[in-house]
Parts: C-alpha cells; structure tokens; sequence
C-alpha cells in the first residue's frame, strides 16, 4: 500500500486534566508536557491509572484537557473536534462494528468523508492486502480472531492516511505468541507507513521492543521521556527504576550497598558474587532456574535483592552467605526524599 | 448418558411449575377457545348448538371480521412505526450523561406504570371538545377538535385512540430502548467520532443497527398490543362513532358492549382464535422479513 500521510508533530504543553469537581476532583494527567516527534513511535507507558490513556483521549480529541494546550502540527486543537485532527484510533477492544464486514469497518471512515464506493473498495482491499486481510474481507468482526479483528482495526485506520496514529493497548487482547508477532509487525508497519504513532501499553515489553521513544508515567505525571535504552540505562526516578526491567532494578536504602545518603540501585544483572564473600553480605532465599539464566532471590537485613546469573554459572545452595557488589557504572543512585536520580552523592567504598 | 437420565426427575420437577402455569392459563384457554369456536351458542352461554368448522371460515369473511381486522391493521400501522420512533428518539435524547437527566427518565418512562384505563380517561378529558385542553390550544389549526371533537369524528376517531396507545406504550418503548442504549459500546462511538460521522451518522450507523434485536423485539410487542387494544376503545370511542365505526378493533368485537357478537360465546370465541392465528403470522412474518437485518452479538 502506497501511504502518504501528512506527517506530524504532536506538542504537549503543561496538559492537565481533573475529572470530578472540587474536593472530589480527581487529576488523571498532572501538568505533562511531551514533544513527539514526525516519525516517532512514541510509547506512552505506565500501570493501570497512570493517566496515560487519558493523554491519548486527549489528543484524540476524546477528552478535553482541564489546562494547557496540545498541538497537532503547528495547531492548537484543543478546542478542535475529532474529525478535524487528523487523528486516527486504534481502541484496546478494536471497537469494530458487529454488523457490518471487516471491509464495511475499514471503508466507515472513508464513507463518512463521502467517498465514492468504488474509490473506497480500492483504499480498503489495499489497506486489507497490506495487512494480509484479503481473504477476510466478507466476514464479520464475529467470524474474525482476536488477531483478525486486530488487523481490521488498524486497516480501519491506515486507509485514512491520518497525520497521527494513536493506538490505546492494541494488543492486551491478544495471547502471548500473537502478542509476540504482531509486535514485530506493527514496527515493520511503522516502517513502512513512516507515519507519528502514539502507542498506550503497561506492557514495558512493549515499550521496549517497538517504542522510538517512551515517556513513562506515574500518578498523572511523566517520570520521564527518552529512547528505550536510555530509560533502561539511565532511570531518572525510583519508579522507573523499577518498572522497567523483568526483574526490576534492586534499589536498596541508603547505607546498604554503600556508605552513602542515596538509595542506591543496580540491576539485577550488574550485580556480581564477589569470590571472596566481601561487599554487600546476603543469605539465598530461592533460586529460580529459567534455562537460559538463573535468579538468585537474596535478602539483605529484609531487602529482597535479585541477582541475574548465567545458566552456565554454579548457583549457591539455598541459605547460604555470599557477597555481593557492582562497578561504579552500573550504580544508579537516587534521592531518598524526592525519589529522583542524583549524580554527585559522596560515595564511600 | 446414564447422568442424563439420573436427573431426569429433576428437569421434570424444575420444569412443572412453568408447565403447570402455561397449562393452566394458555394451552387450556387456547384449546377451550377453539373447541368454543365451532359453536353457535346463545345469550345465557348455556344452550350452544354446532357450528360446524366452517365457523371459522365464516367469521373470515364477514364484513364485520373483515372490517375490524382492516380498523385493527390500521390503529397497528399508526402506533407502531410511531411508538417505536418516538421511544427510540426520547431514549437517545435521554441516554447523556448531563445533569437532570434523571429526572427526564423518570418522566419518559412515567408511563409504564399508568394503566390503560387511566391513560384512556387522561386523553379521554384532554380531547373533549368541552372542556379539554387540547382543542382550547389546537382548534385553530384543527377544527375537528372543538366540532365535533377528535373522538366523535369518524376521520380522526382512530387517530385519536392511536394517540392514546401511543402514549401509554411509551414507557415500556423508552424503558427496554434505554436499556439496549446503554450496552452499547461507548467505544463504537468514540471510534466513529474519531473517523469524522457526525450525529446522524453515528446514529444511522451505530445506534439503529445495535438496538436491532431490541427494535425487532419491541416492534412484535407492539403489533401484538396494537392487534389486542381493547381498553382504549371502548373507553375513548367505544367502538364508534356510529354509523362507520373506525375504531371497532378485533378484541373490540369480542369483547365490547356495542359489538354485534356480544352475546355469542362460540362467535366470540372464532374471532379470537382467529386473532390469534392473525398475530401468529403477524410475529413469524416480523420475525423472518427482519431478522436477517438485526445483527445479535456474538
């Protein structure tokens, strides 16, 4: 399929967004501002709640920010109606219509723009080709699979050639192995469509795997904006310290791991058991052996710490003492009070 | 299989109270009423001599049948189509999430606990051309309001009692309406916002097919009302006016004072097993002719 979409920019300037009034009032998105880029595949990641769906609403035109402006482009379109943004959705439960075929689905959005049916015909079986719908065309969203109706919900959206994407959990309905491939499709779509995604997932695989960029988010409010590998490497807060990774960074209290007034975090996977038992002392609480790797499961004076090994290395029984330490480089240390990341904490071995 | 007939006794046991009540008072009435309907019996009910089958027959193409089933088909043509607009327009007006809207449902629905009579007597007081509110306000732009009066007037007669039914059956229309509104997914709409279908659209769209099955459900409820409105005619009109008598329904000619068979139990009886034959098709006919339109989630 031939896809020339208006590329563009999606600017999120201190968005803020109550649903309730007064004391009751209760603040999904908190004063977010993020840039996406023409291109981008920005990932929107958080837990349930976090006020990341309520963003995309937002600049779907869904929602109404309660304070701050989003721009599609160069305009301001927070008082511009859906239909004029440009902005194709893809919903977490496809939100395909039951009675009509998946080739009436993918035609709606040109039938409301008033298309004529042969030129609509021509747009849906290209757009049902690239997705490999073909065959599908005649059956209702009932007849289709999770993975079908998945298909038919994103042709729906490319035949409009919009100038954004967003996409709200596409994929959550999907058993792990579809996840899995259409992951890899929905980059490859990316490619190829060359077009500004906004993705939802609480998925960090997700993130991870498909994202140009994440924005990861908290309690309404962004705890921080980079490349997937920057955010891995270089968390900027506790949380998302520990909500990226499986498992997650080990972030200990201060003076644990080091003479310090940071809490200090390493991944599981920098964590290394010294030979000669020095370093951070813990006891082995469990093993876990997943084939390709090992998880040693240790506790520190009740810190649960985890260690990553390779499948190769000899694990230590289960009880025993050893020690545990990390390179400077993997050391991420954080403010105890603020839970933000600090560079220049005085550090004692 | 040996499971299947070991709770056997059970199924027989959880399934007589339902046998036991449609025994009682549907399958008993309906073979009495046919066994009724070859008689021809007289005014004490008492003394019936055969009739023959060809009673049935007979009572088929009696102008009096054939006029009261053409009455019937009318006043059903009137309060369906209309019935059913008017209650899926007010549910969807109602179905938004804006401040006071309770109280609008409250009013809509209102109705469902008004029973037939009460409602007769209401529009029974609003049309009369004396002292009723509505041909104070309206006889300018309809005269037959005030001279003689919409239910005295054998071209608005019908109308008026199509009116009436209208009203009464709004309640149940706007209740089972919202019901179906409601389970909608919000999604559907939200996507079809999003792809530029505005009002209309959305609702030609979106609404209309999703409340399919509930359209087809209450579109048969109502034909069958219509086809058994008895109350509303013989309060408001009572079969009347004299000499056309365009509001004379089927049930009115089983049941009603001024009817020609009042007094003939085994007449009585043909026409209303003849009703129910006519509502039998009436509800196969709705239900093939729409059902391959009303899409049913899966």
């Amino acid at each position: 399929m031939t896809y020339c979409a208006t590329v563009a920019q999606v600017r999120l300037e201190h968005v803020t967004k109550s649903f309730g009034e007064g004391t009751d009032a209760v603040k999904a998105v908190d004063d977010v501002s993020i840039d996406v880029e023409d291109h981008d595949f920005m990932i929107l990641l958080g837990p349930s709640g976090c006020g990341k769906s309520t963003m995309l609403r937002m600049v779907a035109g869904l929602e109404t920010p309660t304070s701050g402006d989003i721009f599609i482009g160069n305009t301001k379109v927070n008082d511009v109606a859906p239909k004029m943004r440009d902005v194709a959705m893809v919903f977490q439960s496809y939100a395909l219509y039951p009675h009509k075929t998946a080739q009436a689905n993918i035609e709606f959005p040109l039938k409301v723009r008033g298309e004529s049916k042969i030129d609509r015909a021509a747009k849906a079986k290209s757009a049902a080709e690239a997705l490999g719908l073909s065959a599908y065309l005649d059956r209702k969203p009932g007849q289709l699979s999770g993975g079908q109706r998945q298909r038919v919900a994103l042709a729906r959206a490319i035949v409009r050639q919009p100038a954004v994407f967003c996409m709200d959990e596409p994929l959550s309905n999907l058993d792990a192995k579809l996840r899995g491939e259409t992951r890899a499709e929905l980059v490859d779509l990316h490619r190829r469509l060359d077009a500004t995604i906004i993705y939802v997932t609480h998925d960090q695989v997700e993130a991870m795997t498909m994202g140009t960029r994440v924005a990861v988010m908290n309690h309404g409010q962004l705890q921080q904006i980079g490349t997937p590998q920057e955010v891995y490497a270089r968390p900027e807060t506790v949380f998302v310290a520990t909500f990226i990774g499986t498992p997650p960074m080990n972030v200990m209290p201060a003076g644990l791991f080091e003479r310090s007034e940071a809490l200090v975090g390493v991944r599981p996977e920098h964590l290394r058991v010294t030979t000669n038992g020095g370093g951070l002392r813990v006891s082995i609480r469990m093993v876990e052996q997943l084939g390709h790797e090992t998880l040693l499961v240790c506790d520190a004076s009740g810190t649960r710490i985890v260690v990553r090994q390779g499948a190769d290395v000899a694990a230590p029984p289960i009880g025993a003492e050893i020690g545990l330490d990390a390179a400077e480089a993997h050391r991420h240390r954080f403010d105890p009070v603020t839970q933000h990341r600090i560079d220049n904490v005085g550090v004692g071995a | 299989m040996r499971r299947k007939w070991r709770d056997l006794p059970i199924a027989i046991g959880m399934l007589l109270p339902s046998a036991a009540i449609l025994g009682v008072f549907v399958v008993y009435p309906l073979i009495r009423a046919i066994q009724l309907g070859h008689l021809r019996c007289d005014a004490t009910g008492r003394r019936c001599r055969e009739g023959g089958w060809g009673q049935y027959i007979d009572v088929l193409r009696s102008n009096e049948f054939q006029h009261a089933l053409a009455n019937t088909t009318r006043l059903a043509l009137m309060t369906v189509p209309a019935g059913l607009a008017l209650g899926i327009g007010l549910a969807v007006l109602a179905d938004k999430q804006i401040r006071g809207v309770g109280f609008f449902r409250t009013v809509f629905s209102s109705t469902v606990a008004t029973s037939v009579a009460v409602a007769s007597l209401v529009w029974f007081v609003l049309l009369q051309p004396e002292v009723g509110v509505l041909p104070d306000l309206f006889h300018g732009i309809i005269p037959s309001l005030k001279q003689p009066g919409l239910l005295r007037d054998p071209g608005t007669a019908l109308p008026a009692v199509a009116l009436s039914s209208i009203w009464a059956s709004l309640g149940f229309t706007f209740i089972v309406i919202t019901a179906a509104l409601q389970s909608i997914p919000r999604e559907l709409y939200e996507s079809a916002l999003v792809d530029g279908a505005g009002g209309w659209m959305r609702f030609t769209n979106v609404t209309v097919p999703m409340l399919g099955p509930t359209i087809l459900f209450t579109s048969v409820v109502l034909t069958t009302r219509a086809f058994q409105a008895y109350g509303e005619v013989a309060l408001l009109t009572g079969g009347g006016p004299d000499p056309q008598r365009p509001t004379q329904t089927v049930p009115y000619l089983i049941y009603g004072q001024n009817s020609l068979v009042k007094n003939d139990i085994g007449l009585k009886s043909t026409a209303a097993v003849l009703l129910f034959v006519v509502l039998l098709i009436l509800a196969f006919v709705q239900f093939r002719g729409l059902d391959k339109r009303v899409h049913y989630a899966s």
